[in-house]
């Protein structure tokens, strides 16, 4: 029975923007177990992002709770994080703004050493083993952001996480902007880590294919709020709920010979600031039952081991 | 089925801070009329400057090109800047992938749509005016009187891609150029802005020649599919033939590096390396250094084209 590294009880954030409230994470509860990797996949303007910088703290949340290793961190100021921070760490979409552009790629390693009061002798040490272990070689060290690639940035970003022994890395679109041969190769080195090392990730993405492949537990989000959550396999083959069919539906196909229903969602994403009453998928669903639907909103609720739904039409 | 467009042996070269690029090294291919053709390859292929030179939008300043690009019994290479005008738009239109950046934030989309229009199509403003509301219309813009009123910052990126292609569309185009149109968008947005590219294709007839890093796209919606490396187009087939039988290994391993269902965990085929840098002349085969087939030949002769079924091409020196 694994143990839980990290559980989010009804976390909320709010935005005031221009005198209204925007609801950018509404009541998420999630638990993540040591050595899983968790994908949160939702489109634009979903609240994935907002969401994972909550749980880092770098955001503050505006009401919830956020444990992690059982400790209560939702409301320690950042001189009281630092403690933490080492356990927490964090990789971004962008390679090339992950990196002060004025440093070398070594002096910027050496930083988050002297940052988490490595000594320099196990600093020279653990770097090497790094980028060993991300499959790089010391040449990257006098070299700076410009004359990188993005997978050999991407590689840095990760080795650089790991400087500090971490348990659970927060991945926010980590393969987005990488050509699709780079992209394996980081998807390759991530699964290989979770294997060596026992990490605990949290993978936000809105590539479908890529959260199918590796991660074993997956939560869908719209307009900040989770849909639908259960073990990967289960929610691609048994999806449930309206807006996450429409999604898997929607992935373009494996190869051209394949016949795909799809479910294509009338107009866009609504308002985040504008909700309308009840369920807040109830403009664009299909299944939409006037009465049901705009009445109150739904809650997740399990409906078979692991697998949990919010629709009042779903039991 | 004619050809509509051929284009040979184009090179371009572009001069950048770091050296001279060489983009594109001799692309040669036909589009055939009312095709959906995609380009795949990664950054640097030379998709994207290829496109552009169909249309001219590259920095000619800062480059220089050979070869041809026939279209009409013209080569638009060389046609004057007031030649080239007249095809632009009407005969041949292009759609980029970032509609924030290609539309005026300053005017409203109406006054974008009616510009085209107007131009070409010399039309007054009232009868623009009609025609710009039925193109919204059909592309899926309601209520169209009030949104033709609007500016770029109210709508979302895929409304705005709906009107960089209404906009496109306006003169009714013999070819379309869609330049990564889905990358920027949602995945359910995707879904709807291809099917509108599938709708346009059938019921005008209208060619569409696609570019993407994303053979989800070419699954989709094309008929065929050339994929580029290093400046060069190393496999061209009817989009069946390249995912069933792929005959280039850069084109094998690429298919082969996507995550697909059903291989859940499993270490996925990635190709070692990245792609060369386009400043030195080459010699051999530009793929060489990083595929596992590759020998003293392969580095010694750039291979030719060998035909491997009807209609499909590949550049390799062997047939794996």
């Amino acid at each position: 029975m694994s143990e839980t590294l990290i559980e989010i009880k009804n976390l909320t954030k709010n935005f005031s923007v221009n005198k209204k409230i925007l609801h950018a994470v509404d009541d998420v509860s999630l638990s993540i177990e040591k050595g899983c990797i968790f994908g949160i996949v939702g489109e634009s303007g979903c609240g994935k992002t907002t969401l994972g910088q909550c749980i880092m703290r770098l955001l503050d949340v505006t009401k919830g709770d956020i444990v992690f290793n059982g400790k209560n961190m939702t409301h320690l100021n950042q001189r009281q994080m630092k403690e933490y921070r080492q356990y927490m760490q964090m990789v971004f979409q962008n390679p090339y703004s992950s990196f002060n552009p004025k440093m070398t790629i070594g002096q910027a390693l050496r930083e988050v050493c002297t940052v988490y009061k490595i000594s320099k002798g196990d600093a020279d040490e653990k770097i090497k083993k790094l980028l060993q272990y991300v499959g790089l070689n010391d040449d990257v060290l006098p070299r700076h952001v410009s004359e990188l690639s993005g997978g050999q940035l991407q590689r840095l970003a990760i080795a650089r996480a790991l400087i500090p022994d971490p348990h659970f890395i927060m991945a926010d679109e980590p393969t987005s902007s990488l050509d699709v041969s780079i992209q394996a190769q980081i998807l390759n080195l991530i699964m290989d880590l979770r294997e060596k090392l026992g990490l605990t990730m949290m993978f936000i993405s809105h590539e479908l294919t890529v959260v199918e492949h590796i991660c074993d537990v997956v939560a869908v989000m719209y307009l900040g709020r989770i849909v639908e959550m259960a073990p990967t396999e289960k929610l691609f083959s048994e999806v449930l709920h309206p807006y996450s069919k429409a999604l898997i539906s929607a992935k373009p196909k494996d190869d051209p010979s394949q016949n795909i229903e799809r479910i294509i969602l009338e107009g866009d994403v609504p308002d985040a600031m504008d909700l309308p009453n009840g369920c807040r998928f109830s403009p664009r669903c299909p299944n939409y039952q006037k009465g049901v639907c705009d009445g109150k909103e739904p809650q997740l609720h399990e409906v078979s081991p692991g697998h949990f739904v919010s629709c009042h039409l779903i039991n | 089925m004619d050809n509509i467009l051929s284009v040979k042996d184009l090179k371009i070269d572009v001069i950048s801070e770091r050296g001279v690029v060489h983009a594109v090294r001799g692309v040669t291919f036909d589009l055939r009329q009312t095709e959906i053709h995609g380009f795949v390859g990664e950054s640097g292929c030379g998709k994207t400057m290829t496109a552009k030179s169909i249309l001219r939008l590259h920095d000619e300043e800062k480059s220089l090109s050979s070869g041809e690009i026939l279209y009409n019994g013209m080569d638009i290479l060389s046609l004057k800047k007031k030649e080239l005008r007249e095809i632009r738009g009407s005969e041949i239109a292009m759609i980029f992938q970032d509609p924030m950046q290609s539309l005026n934030p300053l005017l409203t989309i109406g006054e974008q749509i009616t510009e085209m229009l107007r131009f070409h199509e010399k039309l007054n403003k009232k009868d623009a005016y009609i025609k710009a509301i039925s193109l919204l219309e059909d592309v899926g813009i309601k209520p169209a009187k009030s949104r033709f009123k609007q500016y770029p910052f109210e709508f979302s990126g895929g409304m705005l891609q709906r009107i960089m292609i209404a906009i496109a569309i306006s003169c009714d185009p013999k070819i379309l150029i869609a330049d990564e149109p889905t990358t920027a968008l949602d995945v359910t947005i995707q879904a709807q802005i291809l099917q509108l590219l599938k709708k346009l294709n059938k019921e005008k007839g209208m060619t569409i020649y696609i570019i993407t890093h994303n053979f989800g796209v070419v699954a989709e919606i094309c008929d065929r599919v050339s994929v580029m490396y290093a400046g060069k187009i190393v496999e061209t087939g009817d989009v069946g033939q390249i995912f069933k039988n792929p005959c280039h290994p850069y084109t094998k391993s690429l298919l082969e590096s996507i995550p697909k269902s059903g291989y859940h965990g499993q270490t996925l085929q990635s190709i070692p390396g990245s792609p060369p840098q386009l400043f030195e002349e080459m010699t051999g085969c530009p793929f060489a250094p990083r595929c596992s087939y590759a020998n003293k030949l392969c580095y010694e002769k750039e291979p030719l084209a060998a035909e491997s079924e009807k209609d499909h091409f590949y550049t390799c020196h062997y047939n794996l």
